[in-house]
């Protein structure tokens, strides 16, 4: 029998590489698929909790949680594809139109 | 057994998600992400979760990975040479250190609260998926609706975004 809180371990593990990569890399691309990486490590959380305080609520946000992963990567591919058609890069210093 | 299961899939995913952040090209990442996420469905198997398991792998690997795999061949992106951030050193230590505290705290917490009206039996007699739609169309109704209008609202926005803009034409030059 696995207890919780090795689920719990392993959710928190990937959410902090997926913040991890949200902070050090520089492709844009990749700062997204962190952003994935850290929902999914949210979705094993979630469905951990669910499975072992025996209701079926965790499951439905996790399913949710896909859906809107779809959007947002969805939106942000094509802020990806905006702002390389100007500028060839997709690197993340070299965004900065909207910095104040 | 389970707990094998449980340490190759905890112990993969892990690896592909570090893999994931790490490796220098980025259609490689994008293929250390597909492992990580076929990872994290063998664990909602694990815990009972089959129709989680099913949208995992058609909509996360299926759909959602292929469009960043697109968008990574459709940019043709170069790799630079230094595909970190700048001062990222100043972040490893940090995580580390943040990383174990949580840990430490997780082993130590119990983790009990009232149990919900799902048990495992119940779930097993009609199989997972039977449980998640009478849910899903009883008590959380009106989430899925809202997740309805949030992907068609999405879906515009993508193709408003992603269109070929018109070409500018001057209305004095007229």
């Amino acid at each position: 029998m696995v207890p919780l809180s090795a689920y719990v371990a392993v959710s928190a593990v990937l959410f902090l590489t997926g913040l991890l990569g949200v902070l050090i890399r520089r492709n844009f691309i990749i700062v997204l698929m962190s952003v994935e990486i850290m929902l999914n490590a949210a979705n094993i959380n979630l469905v951990a909790f669910s499975y072992y305080l025996e209701s079926m609520a965790g499951q439905l946000v996790a399913l949710f949680i896909i859906a809107i992963a779809a959007g947002e990567a969805a939106i942000g591919l094509a802020i990806i594809i905006v702002v390389f058609r100007g500028k060839i890069s997709t690197n993340v210093d070299e965004m900065n139109l909207l910095k104040w | 057994m389970v707990v094998v299961f449980f340490t190759y899939f905890a112990l993969a995913s892990i690896v592909a998600g570090v893999m994931t952040v790490a490796l220098k090209h980025p259609v490689h990442c994008g293929l250390a992400l597909l492992a990580l996420l076929l990872h994290v469905s063998g664990l909602f198997i694990l815990l009972n979760a089959e129709f989680l398991w099913a949208v995992q792998v058609i909509v996360y690997a299926g759909a959602i990975l292929v469009l960043y795999l697109f968008v990574l061949m459709l940019l043709n992106l170069k790799t630079d040479d230094r595909y970190f951030h700048s001062s990222y050193r100043y972040f490893l230590a940090p995580a580390a250190i943040g990383s174990a505290y949580v840990l430490f705290l997780l082993m130590r917490s119990p983790f009990k609260g009232t149990k919900g009206d799902a048990p495992t039996v119940a779930v097993l007699q009609d199989g997972d998926t039977y449980a998640v739609g009478i849910k899903m169309f009883s008590d959380y109704l009106l989430q899925f609706e809202i997740v309805g209008v949030f992907l068609l609202g999405a879906i515009i926005g993508a193709i408003v975004l992603a269109k070929t803009p018109k070409p500018v034409v001057d209305k004095r030059d007229r």
